[in-house]
């Protein structure tokens, strides 16, 4: 019973940790999903760019895996503004986002996938830091480095961005595009370019949680699929549009899931995403805490 | 005003085509001469690759008679696929004397009602979020799959191939070649059937605007229901026969990812506003395909049919067949 216990409990907090992580690959979505109302859902392709960016920089030229993928998020960025433009201009405007948008990013999805196969190989790859092993002692528990880290980083970056949006006026105009896109015109804002920098973050977010990704677990191109309903689940469960909700879903799931990883077996965690966003679509589409 | 006569025009024509029963019985023809052509060539590479080809058809008009009549995106795709195929490997383990088509109504009959399931309690918000379920789909029903030991469990399962094929003589894989283009043929004349029927009219109101098409007393969520049912049916009896084509079935090669891009490409390529489109995309870049697993190698197919599909849906949103309609106005 006692083991149970302790099990239960280093379950729980490592899922606490790994939800941290949830919540760094989940931003992007939040934000192009939640706020721009465009369904990207080719972003885990993108988080798996950034993880071979920390992969190069790290095994090529020796950086920290974080900061190497620091060093190239203007070039994120600018790739999601690209990747926006090329939406807008080919089903945004035409109103063709559902059908077509859709197979869109589908498309890319399976093209950065294959791309990614044919430059690196189906190998997995892991990266070297001081973090990526050894534990952080607190007596009760030991909290592992490589879940520590990418915890603390996926917060850091939710809180900042909360604070962009919040506080800036590009920020409170990302917030308001979805919402009336005549209005911010009137408040002499470009809803497109708007959207553009917008999509630009969630890229650039994107980035950061794959050098998170890289540091938690070895990577290989098709993981990214594993990871589509995941953080999908992980929106719609907190709300669309509410960071605090996004955060408080990615939690539940890394809990969930890591519980049900250390009492049924890990081959089932993949089903528990799945559970969750079909329960919350069917009982409160909503969200936790959506509008 | 114009729509209404847009409409009588679009009556007219229909009219002017085939009846049903008679679009079958063209349909059955050609699938004869298909066949006849295949054993006159007489290797059994020729089937194998036929088979490929045949069975993309069945898909990509199994996913368009909803993605591309209604407008909502199926990316689950190799979830129905894959219920099919295992369906045949539980009965090929504890009934193995059933004929193969009754397989095959039994994983269809399974797929439809997992469609069913995901529709209901996803179909009533807007479309994204039935995509989204879908994609989960893919990956819980594989989590399923990959933990039953019966069926195999991660390691997969061998389905012995009869040596000789029933009814017809020859090789085993003229007989699963043949089942094929049986199923080929129901699921064109469906489709074909679905366009010019009420339904169609009402797959199409909802296609085109939801809401409208709700205000004027359309049954939107059931049709909707329907449409999936049909779709994942007709996905699910394209999976049953692929445990004896494959003859060894593990979850990697049930849930490949070739099933769900190609189901999607092929009728974006050809065009998903009728059954056309998704024949002259599968026969295009299957037989594409086909030919560059054969010349250079099978990772960069599916690379070339997600190039094409991203080309296609920026640069021609209504496919092939759309292509040629604009030059005869």
């Amino acid at each position: 019973m006692e083991a149970d216990a302790s099990l239960l409990i280093s379950a729980v907090v490592s899922g606490l940790l790994l939800g941290g992580f949830y919540a760094a690959v989940s931003v992007g979505v939040a934000i192009s999903f939640g706020m721009l109302d465009i369904v990207n859902i080719a972003h885990p392709a993108f988080i798996l760019l950034g993880s071979y960016v920390a992969f190069i920089g790290n095994t090529v030229f020796g950086i920290d895996p974080i900061l190497s993928v620091m060093i190239t998020l203007p070039a994120f960025y600018l790739l999601g503004m690209l990747a926006y433009q090329v939406y807008y201009v080919a089903f945004e405007r035409r109103d063709d986002q559902s059908l077509r948008g859709l197979s869109f990013f589908f498309g890319l999805l399976f093209i950065a996938e294959v791309g990614l196969i044919l430059v690196f190989g189906v190998d997995y790859r892991s990266v070297q830091a001081w973090y990526v092993s050894g534990n952080l002692n607190l007596g009760v528990v030991e909290l592992p480095w490589r879940l520590l880290v990418p915890f603390l980083l996926g917060l850091a970056m939710v809180g900042a961005l909360q604070i962009f949006l919040a506080r800036t006026f590009i920020g409170r105009a990302i917030q308001a595009v979805a919402q009336d896109q005549q209005a911010l015109r009137l408040m002499a804002a470009d809803p497109t370019k708007i959207k553009r920098i917008a999509f630009g973050l969630s890229f650039a977010t994107a980035a950061l949680g794959g050098a998170a990704m890289i540091i938690i677990q070895p990577i290989e191109p098709s993981i990214g699929r594993e990871y589509i309903g995941r953080i999908f689940a992980i929106c719609v469960l907190g709300g669309l549009g509410s960071f605090p909700g996004m955060v408080i879903a990615a939690l539940t799931l890394g809990v969930v899931e890591n519980i049900t990883a250390t009492f049924f077996g890990p081959s089932w965690a993949p089903a528990v995403s799945f559970g969750v966003l079909l329960i919350t679509l069917a009982v409160r589409p909503s969200g936790i805490l959506g509008r | 005003m114009a729509s209404l006569v847009a409409k009588q025009e679009e009556e007219r024509e229909g009219s002017r085509g085939l009846g049903n029963i008679a679009f079958i019985a063209v349909l059955a023809v050609a699938a004869a001469v298909i066949f006849g052509i295949t054993r006159w060539v007489g290797q059994s590479y020729a089937f194998f690759a036929a088979y490929v080809v045949v069975q993309y058809i069945v898909l990509g008009t199994a996913w368009n008679i909803l993605g591309g009549y209604t407008g909502y995106v199926n990316f689950g795709i190799t979830a129905f696929f894959a219920i099919g195929a295992y369906s045949t490997v539980v009965m090929y383990k504890l009934t193995p004397w059933m004929p193969l088509p009754v397989m095959v109504l039994v994983g269809g009959v399974l797929a439809a009602l997992v469609g069913l399931g995901t529709g209901y309690l996803t179909l009533r918000l807007r479309g994204v979020f039935f995509s989204i379920a879908t994609l989960a789909l893919a990956v819980v029903v594989q989590t399923l799959f990959t933990n039953w030991d019966f069926v195999g469990g991660a390691r997969g399962a061998y389905v012995l191939r009869p040596r000789l094929a029933p009814l017809i003589g020859g090789e085993y894989i003229q007989y699963l070649f043949l089942v094929m283009l049986g199923l080929c043929v129901i699921v064109l004349a469906t489709a074909r059937a679905i366009e010019r029927s009420a339904l169609g009219y009402g797959f199409a109101a909802i296609r085109d605007d939801e809401a409208a098409a709700e205000a004027s007393g359309v049954p939107t969520l059931r049709l909707k229901l329907i449409a999936t049912a049909l779709s994942g049916a007709f996905m699910g009896m394209a999976g049953a026969p692929l445990p004896y084509y494959v003859a060894y079935l593990d979850p990697a090669s049930g849930f490949s990812l070739n099933y769900a891009v190609n189901a999607i490409a092929m009728p974006l390529i050809g065009g998903t506003a009728n059954w056309v489109g998704p024949v002259v995309g599968a026969i295009l870049v299957g037989g594409l395909q086909q030919y560059i697993s054969v010349t250079i190698s099978s990772a960069v197919n599916v690379l070339i049919t997600g190039l094409l599909l991203v080309a296609f849906v920026i640069l021609a949103p209504q496919g092939i067949v759309g292509l040629f309609k604009r030059r005869q106005p």
